[in-house]
């Protein structure tokens, strides 16, 4: 603090002293994210000069936002000191059941029955984290197994020629408006702006942070706990949903493990972007970037040939050293 | 004075022994629930026997080791999400080493690859307690890291197994009743956690779990402590991955769903996620009972996807009674 005003007094402007940039990090993580992505872009061109153009910005976003969505689902909940591993089963399972259902019942139809169970696995996750104080860790974790192996009977039942994936979903999750534009912008624009606003011009939103921040001062301050969370994990369930058939489009697969491998980097991308798994503290604009980090991190690596082996060791180091500064500059 | 002073002598032993039973009543309700599902399983497979029951003992060898590496975690407050991986990386180093070596190298490799879970286990303590980042975070992270280490090691499932390490887990000791993995689960774990947890540092990580500021300020190193629990769910994990290579005969790079089934083994085995409370047979029984279970279920033609499933109704149906019961005690 005292660092701060000194730089003031002295006529500098503050972000030239340490303690400067530390408010600066603490204050607006959103800057420093942006300027890690920068850096990013600039390391893949120098690596491969002439790689950076709009139509790989283009490929990166649209890689991105699946992430971004998922990650989305971690930030919220991780705002209240909770965390969704239902993610990646619910994601999976909504992109399979429309593939599978589709032919019978119309596209309508089957988005809106998969978003409907997605939202229930939700209100289950909700009811157990919020009415029953089950940890959300265990609740969640539970969920999916209970998902995953519905999706597996349902696989049986069901077999279906060709990957199934509905035309629409394939354009939505793959094309192109123009190039570097990708369409499932079109979807995750007004998303994401919904979720921002949600967050931070709402009561909803207050309350996540709040409950999150100090559980036993929002309890005395009137807040019903149990009916936020409720509504919490269901809005999550139903962003895994959405994710689900972006996802199933931009890999024109439907399978019920299809979206695993996407769990543990939303939780990863939600931290880079400075959410706190303590919860109280966080924004979904940081995410947003964070996911686009780790999709440029891992062009970056593909693209000098590592094997995947080294891709995995780095990206994990990457994400402890990623959140050890983090945890160091808001601390001190 | 006196008054209170004889109330608090009285209430210390008696609370302690309340204690020390609720403990084991968790413990001892799972082997109850073992015996009734063993009977359940003979009445509705009357073939079931001796070899049925080295296949499950041997099948449940890996995930037991899994379960009780989650358990040393969460008992000093951490959770460590890396226990796949590093079954993954110490089983393949294991397979690739012994791999067309002679029996007696084996040795030198067994003990080798030990000591490589302690290692591994003390970067993810370390890392833990230096970076000050949430423990779920790093091993997270590491969970990436030992993955791909593992792949380092074996691009593809290979390697061998030692045949006496091999023999170490099939087969029966005196009756047929009584497979050969299961002393040796036993046995192992006895050897390690009970000396463990009578010690002064088995007391420290219980402390460290139930409250880490009161364990810090009656001397006890925080840190360190939280190290050690790291160490030995590396050394558990490494104990995991050496069983999955005897039992397959080669190593796997590609890790199991053994981190999350570990989480749901040590909540259905009674320790507390909120760290302290617990111990490590409750989570192995939970181990058996929950692979039995899908036994019976393919005895009884049901779809085995539904054992999922069950594993996850159950897992929630537990873990909400117990809260209720708290609830309940709060008010």
């Amino acid at each position: 603090m005292s660092g701060v005003s000194n730089a003031q007094a002295s006529g500098r402007p503050r972000w030239t002293t340490a303690s400067g940039i530390r408010a600066l990090i603490r204050e607006r993580p959103i800057v420093p994210l942006l300027g890690l992505l920068a850096i990013l872009v600039l390391v893949s061109e120098l690596i491969r000069p002439g790689i950076v153009t709009p139509n790989w910005a283009g490929v990166m976003i649209r890689a991105a936002v699946p992430l971004a969505i998922l990650a989305g689902c971690q930030t919220i909940t991780m705002l209240t000191a909770g965390i969704d591993l239902s993610v990646g089963a619910v994601a999976s399972m909504s992109g399979f059941l429309v593939a599978t259902i589709v032919g019978d019942t119309g596209l309508a139809i089957a988005i809106i029955i998969a978003l409907v169970i997605s939202g229930l696995v939700g209100l289950v996750n909700g009811i157990g984290a919020g009415v029953f104080k089950v940890h959300p860790l265990i609740m969640t974790l539970a969920m999916s197994l209970v998902v995953l192996g519905l999706a597996n009977v349902w696989q049986l039942e069901r077999v279906q020629t060709g990957s199934g994936v509905p035309g629409e979903f394939r354009d939505l999750g793959a094309n192109m408006i123009v190039q570097g534009i990708p369409v499932n912008l079109l979807l995750f624009i007004p998303l994401a702006l919904l979720i921002i606003f949600t967050l931070n011009r709402t009561g909803f939103g207050r309350l996540l942070y709040a409950i999150g921040d100090n559980p036993i001062a929002s309890r005395l301050s009137g807040a019903k706990s149990w009916q936020v969370l409720t509504v919490l994990y269901v809005l999550s369930g139903m962003l895994a949903g959405i994710a689900g058939f972006l996802l199933s489009g931009l890999t024109n697969t439907a399978s019920v493990t299809l979206a695993d491998s996407a769990l543990l980097p939303s939780v990863a991308a939600a931290v880079i972007g400075g959410t706190s798994i303590f919860g109280g503290r966080g924004t979904y604009t940081g995410t947003i970037v964070g996911a686009l980090i780790l999709t440029v991190i891992s062009s970056i690596l593909s693209s000098l040939g590592y094997p995947e082996a080294v891709r995995q060791i780095l990206f994990g180091l990457m994400i402890v050293f990623v959140a050890a500064a983090y945890t160091r500059i808001t601390t001190d | 004075m006196t008054a209170v002073d004889t109330s608090i002598a009285v209430d210390r032993p008696r609370s302690a022994l309340v204690h020390f039973v609720r403990r084991n009543v968790w413990t001892l309700g799972l082997v109850g629930i073992l015996v009734v599902l063993l009977v359940i399983t003979k009445i509705i497979q009357p073939n079931y026997g001796p070899p049925a029951i080295q296949g499950l003992a041997i099948s449940v060898l890996p995930l037991a080791f899994a379960a009780v590496a989650q358990t040393c975690a969460v008992l000093s407050k951490g959770i460590d999400l890396s226990v796949g991986s590093m079954m993954a990386f110490t089983s393949v180093a294991a397979a690739a080493m012994m791999d067309n070596r002679s029996e007696s190298f084996a040795i030198l490799v067994v003990v080798g690859v030990l000591v490589m879970g302690l290692i591994i286990g003390a970067v993810n303590g370390a890392l833990v307690v230096f970076t000050r980042v949430p423990d779920i975070v790093v091993t997270l992270a590491m969970l990436f890291v030992w993955a791909g280490a593992a792949l380092l090691v074996l691009q593809r499932p290979g390697g061998g197994s030692a045949d006496w390490l091999s023999g170490l887990t099939s087969g029966h000791v005196f009756t047929q009743w009584v497979p050969k993995a299961a002393v040796v689960l036993l046995l192992v774990i006895a050897a390690v956690w009970i000396p463990i947890r009578r010690s002064r540092l088995g007391l420290s990580l219980y402390a460290v779990g139930s409250d880490s500021l009161a364990a810090f300020r009656s001397g006890v190193s925080v840190g360190r402590t939280k190290i050690f629990s790291y160490m030995l769910a590396g050394l558990f994990s490494a104990l995991a991955g050496l069983s999955l290579t005897a039992s397959t005969g080669i190593g796997t790079p590609v890790p199991g769903p053994y981190t999350l089934m570990s989480v749901a083994a040590v909540v259905l085995g009674g320790v507390s996620l909120a760290g302290g409370r617990g111990g490590v047979f409750g989570p192995v029984v939970a181990v058996v009972i929950l692979s039995l279970l899908r036994t019976d279920m393919t005895f009884l033609n049901v779809n085995t996807n539904l054992a999922t499933v069950a594993q996850g109704v159950i897992l929630v149906g537990v873990v909400m009674v117990g809260s209720l019961i708290q609830l309940r005690r709060q008010q």
